[in-house]
Parts: structure tokens; sequence; C-alpha cells
């Protein structure tokens, strides 16, 4: 299994949604982000997924996709040639003793800490998925609560279009 | 004008003929309307899933797309069937469903069911229409989607408040759908690629699908067939596409295909399809589907490339079209002793049946074909029946063949009779049916007595399930198990019970006969109910999964079959 973001423009209407997944379901593919937002164009949406799939099956889900009436385009983006986000919001439930210590991966990150009380912090940080995954790690070792990740968002570089 | 009068208009606009429907509360502001429309014909149907074959038969007779309206809840559940059947096989198909009220949508009111979600994986594109203004917007696109492209069903979901509203009645012109192109004629450059493969290629074949029929490609088909000297098989759906009775012709390749064509595609060094999908039923095990010939791909549409065959050359378009593009490029192929060897086939291995041991339901359909100058429109259930016709029943001509292959469904071929027969009321119209299929639609009787529609009702009736019962035969040491349909009716007087005239075939010596009557009897529908022998086997086979060479001609009698890998 390998791991894919697909960045799919699609008629904003009701029941896209649905048809999108079921087409990866029934092509065995797993989502792994979603995201759903308005293009533009506000008569279209602009939808990133992560999916985990076959690389055997990837050109036949994006026939698949581009297949649907309601989807214009469906395409496949590589790292390489477009600008990747994700942002995430942690909550860490920790006393002032380890404060210091999270300032300081929160300093090397370039996050940000948003809420604190004397028992809890809420860091916020935006980057890479591997970077999110990374401070993931670091704060599951000091006591991550929660943590809530916007998912991948893509956008291919220059003018090429997503 | 409300809801209700925008879709009717929109239904004469696009010159529909036939409704095939069933009313319930949801949609009976649309039956109100189509009171007021003396020229869209309501056929009232026994059971919306009859309904729904009804307008594919219509559909695959005529190549325009079948109506069908419905109410909500039970009647659309009712209707999953006929759009699986019409989705799998590429059939346009309009079906209109009554919904609940929109302030009710969601609140489990009486006769409610996500229809739209229920069918999404089952059609081509569907819509719940909220707003009356887009009625005709709506309509206009539903027909667009339905017979363009890739052919296939569309539902438009109407919740009677929305019908019932008065709205703009603003009829547009065209569609616009971005996101939804049909390609037309396919890339010159592929259909260059293309012609280079197939110049080189020495044992030539050309694999013809239900694409060819659909885009009314058979001229063309023919032409490129007479010019390469190539040989064509045919799909279960793709029969007629190219006419049976043709030298070139070697029939129906895959699971129950003749010996001489699946030969062909284990001997051949270039296949070529054309709107055909590499189904399971023809590829067998697929890794040793043709390993060493060059594979050319041609349809309409792209997610077909790849998903079962990856072809050498794959060309995106209209079978016609790219086909007319790409005769110029091709002359004939030096295949003159690669042609003799599958003469040779055709002579060694003849489709046959036993002669002697009681009534054969090969020889009652070999007759019907002979009587009917494979003039007819052969409409057929699921099941041995269904194999021995299309081994049996020659096509000469795109749409002569209405049979469900994709999805398989029994039950089919006696309403798709009906649909057909009222599309086409000049042509002999014969649904060959299994005592099985049969009774699951039935209930039409009523419908084709009514319509008075004269086609005939040929039942192979061998009181079993036949195809369960030979493989469980061959596959499961004769262990039978819900395959004996002991208690089937008299069908000659349950037709009587209709108004429907009966005929009656129990032995050999009476099938020309009786056929002759039953085929000169044009006053409504009648029954000719065939007694054949219980257990018989239908042959070529090749099991569920296995490679095209390892076909079998008969029954081996020195060795036990496998359990068959493949899944049905």
């Amino acid at each position: 299994m390998e791991e894919f973001t697909i960045s799919i423009y699609v008629n904003n209407k009701p029941g896209v949604l649905m048809r999108l997944s079921q087409t990866f379901a029934r092509r065995g593919y797993n989502i792994d982000s979603l995201v759903v937002s308005p293009a533009v164009d506000h008569q279209f949406s602009r939808i990133t997924v992560v999916v985990q799939g076959g690389p055997e099956t990837l050109d036949q889900i994006l026939r698949q996709l581009n297949k649907l009436v309601d989807v214009v385009h469906a395409s496949h983006h590589d790292s390489k040639q477009s600008v990747e986000r994700e942002f995430a919001i942690f909550k860490l439930l920790i006393g002032p003793e380890k404060r210091s210590e999270v300032l300081q991966i929160v300093d090397v990150f370039r996050a940000k800490i948003v809420d604190i009380t004397d028992q809890s912090l809420i860091v916020e940080s935006t980057g890479s998925s591997s970077k999110i995954d990374a401070m993931e790690k670091l704060f599951n070792t000091i006591g991550l609560k929660e943590m809530v990740r916007s998912g991948k968002l893509v956008m291919a570089r220059g003018t090429n279009k997503t | 004008m409300n809801g209700a009068q925008v879709v009717v208009e929109a239904l004469k606009r696009e010159g529909v003929k036939y409704i095939f429907g069933y009313p319930g509360g949801a949609c009976m502001p649309i039956f109100d309307a189509l009171l007021d429309a003396p020229e869209l014909e309501l056929v009232l149907v026994r059971h919306e899933q009859g309904g729904t074959h009804m307008a594919d038969g219509y559909a695959r007779a005529t190549g325009k797309p079948g109506v069908v309206l419905v109410t909500s809840g039970p009647g659309a559940t009712n209707t999953v069937t006929g759009l699986l059947t019409a989705q799998m096989d590429s059939i346009p198909l309009i079906v209109l469903t009554g919904q609940t009220i929109t302030p009710n949508l969601g609140k489990d009111a009486f006769q409610e069911a996500d229809i739209f979600g229920v069918t999404m994986p089952v059609v081509k594109h569907s819509y719940l229409v909220k707003d009356a203004n887009d009625l005709p917007k709506v309509m206009k696109e539903a027909f667009h989607l339905a017979t363009t492209g890739r052919p296939g069903p569309v539902l438009i979901d109407l919740p009677k408040d929305v019908v019932s509203a008065e709205c703009t009645a603003n009829f547009p012109e065209n569609t616009d759908l971005p996101g939804y192109e049909v390609p037309m004629k396919g890339n010159a450059d592929d259909i260059v690629r293309a012609a280079d493969i197939i110049m080189e290629s020495r044992r030539p074949l050309l694999y013809v699908g239900a694409g060819a029929v659909g885009s009314g490609a058979s001229k063309e088909v023919l032409k490129l067939a007479e010019k390469l000297q190539a040989p064509v098989t045919t799909t279960l759906l793709g029969k007629g596409a190219f006419p049976e009775t043709h030298e070139l012709s070697v029939g129906m390749l895959g699971m129950h295909g003749t010996a001489y064509a699946n030969k062909a595609v284990v001997g051949c060094d270039m296949i070529m399809a054309i709107g055909a999908r590499w189904d399971d039923r023809i590829t067998g095990k697929v890794s040793e589907f043709c390993p060493t010939a060059s594979k050319i791909h041609i349809d309409i549409d792209p997610a077909e490339f790849g998903k079962i065959i990856q072809p050498d050359v794959s060309i995106n378009g209209d079978a016609r079209l790219v086909l007319q593009e790409l005769i110029p490029h091709v002359h004939k192929l030096d295949s003159g002793p690669w042609l003799k060897s599958v003469a040779s086939w055709k002579k060694k291995y003849p489709l046959k049946y036993p002669k002697r041991g009681g009534l054969r339901a090969q020889y009652v359909l070999d007759e019907l074909d002979r009587l009917s100058e494979s003039r007819g429109i052969i409409s057929t259930d699921v099941g041995q029946h269904q194999m021995w016709a299309a081994q049996f029943c020659k096509s000469s001509r795109e749409r002569q063949w209405l049979s469900s292959g994709g999805a398989g469904t029994m039950g089919y071929g006696f309403p798709a009779a009906i649909g057909a027969q009222l599309g086409c009321p000049n042509d002999l119209v014969v649904a060959v049916v299994g005592d099985g299929g049969f009774q699951m639609t039935l209930a039409e009787l009523s419908t084709a007595a009514l319509q008075r529609v004269p086609i005939k009702i040929l039942i192979i009736d061998n009181r079993y399930l036949g195809m369960i019962r030979q493989w469980q035969e061959l596959f499961f040491d004769q262990r039978l198990s819900g395959c004996d349909l002991e208690g089937n009716p008299d069908f000659v007087k349950l037709g009587e019970a209709y108004g429907v005239k009966g005929f009656r075939i129990r032995r050999a010596g009476d099938v020309t006969k009786v056929l002759k009557k039953a085929l000169a009897y044009n006053d409504g529908p009648c029954i000719i109910h065939a007694e054949v022998v219980k257990e018989d086997n239908v042959f070529p086979m090749i099991p569920a999964g296995a490679a095209v060479k390892d076909m079998l001609i008969e029954k081996p009698k020195d060795r036990k079959l496998e359990k068959p890998v493949g899944s049905t």
C-alpha cells in the first residue's frame, strides 16, 4: 500500500462527496484525509484526498473519478510539483514543570501556543504532513491528549492547474 | 405550468413515446399530468422491476432511451435490479421516481426511501430535484447523459411538492456540464499506432462488444473485417454487431462461446477489442489471456483501459467513428493460413447436441433460428437457455439480441420482449426464457395481454435451475442444492388465466409443427411451453477463472473437475 494525494475539482452539489467516497471504497482505497472547500468560483468545490492503495490501481481510480459526471477533473499530485500543507492543533495535559520542554519543540517547529492553563496547553502548527507527524511523535512522549488535523491541502506549483 | 407538467413536456420534447409506469401517492401529480399528454403512452406494468426491464428492452431494440415512472419508497427500490441491469450493459434509461415532500425528507416519512443514495452505485448519474425551476435543466441533462458517451441509466427523484409547484418552464436547448466530455473520433496518433500493429499481424482477431452495437458500428466492423480478412468474434452483448452468418464470423467467445472462437483467442497474434471490456467471462484467467498477442482497445470509456487488460494501444472514442478513421490506414493482411486454421476448427468443433434421448432445448432453439431465418429479435433470461440461445440463434444485425450480460438478471427476458415489441411493432420478437427466470416477472403477462403485443414467450422448461444444476453436477459432486424447481405451474394453463394463447412442445417430433403455428400467431402474446430434458449441460465451457485454453468441449469422462476459482 502506498499513499497518494489526489486533488479533485467538482461541481458544488449535494451527493458529490458520496459518489467520490463510493468510488474509493469500491476500489479498495482507504481515505486517510479529506478536505473540501469552495473553489474561487463558488459553483465548484476543491477536494484534496489522501488515500492508501495499490499503485497499480491509481490510474484506474483517477479514471473512475474523472468518469463521474460531477467531477470536472481529478489528478494525482506528487510533493515535488506541488505545495503541500497541513494544519494541526494539539492539546497537551501538562503542568508548568513540562512547559519549557514543549516550548522548545514549539520553537524548533515554528509552531504557536494558542491556549494555556495550569494543566494544559494547546499548540497550533502548519506545515508538511511529515512535520505534523514528527510533532505528534514528540508530543506523545510528553502528554498529548487530543489532536485535530485539517488533512493535507495541495496546490500545483507555478502556473500549473491543481 | 407545474413541475409535473414540466416533466411531461420535457418527455414530449425528447420524443418519448412510451412510459413504463406504476403509480403511487408520491408520483400522482405526474400521472395526472400524463392524462393531458395523449402522445405519451403509459404502459401500466404490474411490478416496477418489470417496468425497468421493459424500458431496457425498448432501449436495446430501438436505440432510444427507455423511460420509467414509479412512486417513492418500495416503488423506487423495485427499480434497483433494472438499474443495475442497465448500468452493467450501458443501456440508456430514464427512471423517474416519486418522493415524499421536501419538508419530510430524512424524517422516515411514509414510503420514503433515500433512493438517490440507494441507487448511487448503479446509475450513470442521478438527481434529487428540490426546486421545480430546475426541472427543465435536469430533464435535458438526464436525457443527454443517458444517451451520450457510454450510455447508462439516469435516475431523477421528484418530491411531490416539487412536481406540484408552479414554476418557470424555461426549456434549455443545450446542456452545460463542465467535466462531462463525450469522446468522439479518437486520437489520430493512436489510430496510426493501432494501424501499425494491425498491419504486422498474421493471425488477427476482432473482438466486438456492446460498444459497437451502441455506436451503430456494424457496417464499419464488416468493412474492417473484410478489408483485413480477419475473423470476428462477438461477445454475448456484441451479438449482431457482425453477422454471425458471415464466413469470417466465429460466433461468440468466452465461457460458453464456440470452441473455434476460443481457439482463435488462444491462437491469435493480435486481438482488437471494439467496444468490449475484457469481462471475466471472456478472459477467464487474466494472466493467461492472450499473453503473446498484441492488444488494441477501442472504447468510449477511458476507465476501461487497463482495468482488466493493459492494451498496447488504446483509442478513446466512439467505435463507429474510430473505425471510420482507422479503415483507410489498413489493408489486407497475410492471414490466409490463419483463416484456414480457423476454418478447420469450425469443422472439427461445431456446436452440437445429442439428437436423441428426448426433447433438447438446443434443438428447439436451432429450429426457432431456422424457421425465423435468424431475423427475430431474441430476448433472453439468464442461464442455460440463454447460452443455448446465444449459441444457436444467430444474430444477423444490431439490436436483435437482448440479454442481461453484465448483471445476469433472471426475470429480464420476458418484460424486455414486451418493451422491444412496442418499440419494433413490425418485428418478430421472441422471449426465450427459463422456467426459473420467467416466474420472477411473470406478472407482466397482464401487461403483455393488455398491450396485445404479439411476442412469443418460449419457455425452456427443464424443471431445474439448469445452470446451477450443471455446476453442481460438474463441480460439486452432483450434490444438488436448491436447484429443483418442483412445483412449476402448468405454463399453458397459466397463460390461459391471463387470456394468453398457449402451445406445448413435448416431443422433438412436434417442434417444427408447433413453432410454425406459434410464429404465425399474431393476435397478442403466446406462450410456447417446451418441456425439455431435465438434465443437459451447456458446452463448450471454460470453468470460471480457468484459462481459455483449458476450455472443455464436453464433460470429461475420465476425471473429476476442480471447483472453479472464478467468482461465478
